[in-house]
């Protein structure tokens, strides 16, 4: 009896205390939006937006709906994340590598790059990129080519945009490469366990993500031209490139300040992996014959990669998380184009609010929840 | 067989190749070193690419000879051993070395030597250099915003008081130590608040109100982080022993609460004080925009602190809950005497890196309007009189921000050094 009293009552409590603060804070709510006469509801989101968005993926006007201009700012959100986590995996995985290296030099300069990226705010670099390091930059009629074909300008920077021509086909063909390569890798790894016969994988892979494609260029039909951006005279001081993609600077910004503040993140994360593999491992793989190569791929990198891949994860859905810090430059982001204009126009705080907040939440569960799944996969299975 | 040695070097013929080796360096290096200082350049009888292309070259070759395994000498072992291992480590040395001496030069000369630091007024910035005088002008801004000049003594009089009070713990008697989680986590807190309220917003005391909409610059980071810092803490505690507690709802509801701040954008939840949170709260019940955003940082950051505190009751050995078990204590008396001490020891690391993220999210709130550092920047930034510095500003902005980050992360490092050794 005593024990069902000690395990009900402070559950019973905490159901109470929940529902008091929710109860007191949706009674509030009503009687706010009651005074203020509005109502709550998701109407909104298929009315005419009427606002424009000055960079979007998708074609968008200010005539298109609010959910439209929701779709447009979390497209963008994803860009800025997707761009920034490619780069910062590779910075990340040099300078970590780097800190390991026995060279003085490579090694300290390894380590005054992250101390130095780590210990500023994100914030404060998004603003030195954009403010001070991006209006340096020239205007468009000064700008010099980069390789030739790309304009780095004060306005954003230029490249020349691909123009396809059955562009499914070359898909297609891309499509059957990968399948080829899953098969021929099923097939090896047979022939590996049941023959002990080795064939070069890796090799085999290259060629045939190289050869299939090019196939479709010779015989599909498929052709490539590139648009290359071409200096325009607007009126007599303003020029402008036309043609070709136009990255804005907000974009650039973002994107350095993201991506050099994570991959620091991410080189502790890749030094800690590999460190964390004793040597032993290592002696051991050679002393039963495995070559260097072997050795690296097969009990090496399994071993520093289930230390690295989690907490670099982690590092991934912070990078997501902090590009919504685009806002404060204007880069028209979820939180930009969503909380900002959108909740600026209708008024409906708490509909956007918790729609942009349930957003990230869902994006963030998402990838935890395939992490949960992962790391029990990669597990060491003791007995 | 001398000829095909002849670019191998060896043991035999090490003082011709070292000798030659280290002369071909610095000749690389002096080329360099005179071109980024001097602005000579001495290869220019040389074709086109090949002027930039040669230190390099030269620089190699030279390094390749002195590659001497065991070659006797101290000092060249030791050179070979750190820096000159392979060719392409020799290749990453001298394009780290040539780099540094080719910066070097255009930012020291525009951060010192060709800068500005007298006069008061942007008319004193004529040189090509860095504008100091604009910090220097500015300076107060960025230290206390808006704050009224003559009051600042009453910002700095509340800081040294509440720092003082941070370390009475120190100095306390021993047989008062037993209550020293109490005055942290409770008498601390509040003093500390009196102490800010009553010095800094005044209002008695025949002090002068000050209304918080003034507060900004680098103090207004520290009030904010530094409440923030304290509050999150006992909450984190409660999320995180919730979080380990065998009674379902409660496990539940701070697994709910902690994925759910955790999930979410630390900008959102600005947002979400600043413009929907004002709708949930009693009518005519006014809350001043600070406190809404030292609550909301609060409630957040006490969800990082609940999975670190978590992290350290998870390391304690289970034999630790047996023994306080089996001599018949209950949750309570068992949490208090004897998990939470050991376990809250082992997360001091944690709890300062949480710290240090906290203290680089601050500048955060100049979304919502709060001018601290980074929204006094911006403001001066945008003042006709002082267009054209942002550079400047930033930096400014980045060396002090950095300084305080780079000293508490080494901090963290030392405490987490003295705990490991400890146990």
């Amino acid at each position: 009896m005593n024990n069902i009293i000690k395990r009900f009552i402070p559950q019973i409590l905490a159901i109470l205390f929940v529902v008091l603060i929710f109860g007191f804070l949706t009674l509030n709510a009503q009687t706010n939006m009651d005074n203020r006469g509005i109502d709550f509801g998701f109407g909104f989101l298929s009315q005419e937006s009427s606002f424009d968005v000055q960079f979007s993926l998708i074609e968008y006007s200010g005539s298109d709906s609010y959910a439209r201009a929701f779709l447009v700012g979390l497209l963008n959100t994803l860009l800025v994340s997707f761009i920034s986590i490619i780069i910062c995996t590779i910075l990340g995985v040099i300078i970590g590598v780097a800190r390991l290296s026995s060279n003085y030099l490579i090694k300290n300069s390894a380590a005054w790059y992250v101390e130095f990226f780590r210990n500023i705010p994100l914030l404060l670099q998004i603003f030195f990129w954009y403010y001070a390091a991006l209006r340096a930059l020239p205007m468009p009629e000064k700008a010099n080519a980069w390789f030739g074909v790309t304009y780095m300008t004060v306005k954003g920077y230029y490249i020349p945009a691909m123009v396809w021509e059955n562009l499914n086909v070359f898909l297609y063909c891309g499509f059957a490469a990968i399948i080829s390569i899953i098969v021929l890798r099923n097939y090896a790894n047979k022939l590996r366990d049941t023959q002990g016969k080795q064939i070069p994988v890796l090799f085999y892979s290259v060629a045939l993500l190289i050869v299939l494609p090019l196939l479709s260029f010779l015989f599909g039909g498929v052709s490539l031209e590139f648009e290359i951006p071409e200096l325009k005279k607007l009126s007599k001081i303003s020029y402008i490139y036309e043609g070709g993609i136009s990255l804005p600077p907000e974009l650039i910004a973002l994107v350095l300040a993201l991506s050099l503040y994570t991959s620091t993140f991410v080189a502790e994360c890749v030094r800690a992996g590999i460190e964390g593999v004793s040597k032993g491992q290592k002696e051991a793989a050679a002393s039963v014959g495995l070559t260097p190569n072997q050795v690296l791929k097969l009990v090496i990198m399994p071993q520093a990669l289930r230390i690295i891949i989690p907490p670099t994860t982690n590092q991934y859905l912070n990078l997501t998380k902090n590009s919504s810090l685009a806002a404060a430059i204007a880069y028209p982001d979820l939180v930009l184009v969503f909380a900002g204009t959108a909740l600026m126009q209708t008024g409906k705080a708490i509909e956007i609010v918790s729609i942009t907040m349930l957003t990230y939440l869902t994006i963030s569960l998402t990838i935890a929840a395939i992490m949960n799944w992962y790391n029990k996969k990669i597990e060491i299975k003791e007995k | 067989m001398q000829a095909i040695n002849f670019l191998k070097p060896n043991r035999d013929n090490i003082k011709n190749y070292s000798i030659i080796g280290s002369f071909l360096v610095l000749v690389s290096l002096i080329d360099v070193i005179s071109n980024a200082f001097l602005k000579i350049n001495l290869t220019s009888f040389l074709p086109g690419s090949l002027t930039t292309l040669f230190p390099l070259i030269l620089g190699l070759i030279g390094l390749n000879m002195m590659r001497i395994d065991y070659s006797g000498n101290q000092k060249l072992d030791f050179l070979n051993k750190n820096i000159n291992t392979n060719n392409f480590n020799a290749l990453l040395t001298l394009l780290i070395l040539f780099s540094i001496i080719k910066a070097l030069p255009q930012s020291l000369s525009w951060m010192i030597f060709d800068a500005t630091i007298s006069g008061d007024s942007k008319d004193a910035c004529t040189g090509t250099g860095a504008c100091w005088t604009y910090i220097k002008v500015w300076f107060r801004r960025f230290m206390y915003g808006m704050y009224p000049n003559e009051f600042h003594w009453r910002i700095n009089t509340a800081f040294i008081l509440v720092i003082a009070l941070g370390f009475v713990g120190y100095f306390m008697k021993e047989n008062l130590k037993k209550y020293l989680a109490l005055y942290y986590v409770i008498i601390y807190p509040v003093i500390a608040y009196l102490v800010i309220y009553y010095l800094i917003s005044g209002g008695s005391f025949g002090l002068q109100w000050v209304e918080t909409g003034a507060w900004g610059g680098l103090s207004l980071t520290f009030i904010v982080s530094f409440f923030c810092l304290i509050f999150c803490f006992p909450l984190g505690m409660i999320f995180a022993l919730g979080r380990r507690s065998n009674l379902p709802v409660i496990k539940y509801i701070s697994i709910c609460y902690i994925e759910f701040w955790r999930g979410v954008p630390l900008i959102t939840v600005l947002f979400m004080s600043s413009v929907m949170f004002p709708m949930f709260l009693p009518e005519d019940f006014f809350m001043d925009k600070l406190v809404r955003v030292i609550i909301a940082i609060t409630l957040f950051e006490a969800a990082y602190c609940a999975e670190v505190i978590r992290g350290g009751l998870q390391s304690l050995p289970r034999g630790q809950y047996d023994a306080a078990k089996s001599l018949g204590m209950g949750y309570w008396k068992m949490h208090i005497f004897v998990i939470l001490p050991q376990a809250l020891k082992l997360v001091i690391p944690g709890i300062a890196n949480t710290f240090l993220a906290l203290v680089k999210d601050t500048p955060l709130i100049f979304v919502v309007g709060l001018a601290e550092l980074a929204g006094m920047l911006a403001l001066a930034k945008t003042n006709p009189k002082w267009l054209g510095f942002a550079m400047e500003g930033y930096i400014f902005a980045s060396i002090v921000f950095w300084i305080i980050c780079y000293a508490m992360s080494k901090y963290s490092y030392n405490l987490e050094a003295k705990y490991k050794t400890e146990r």
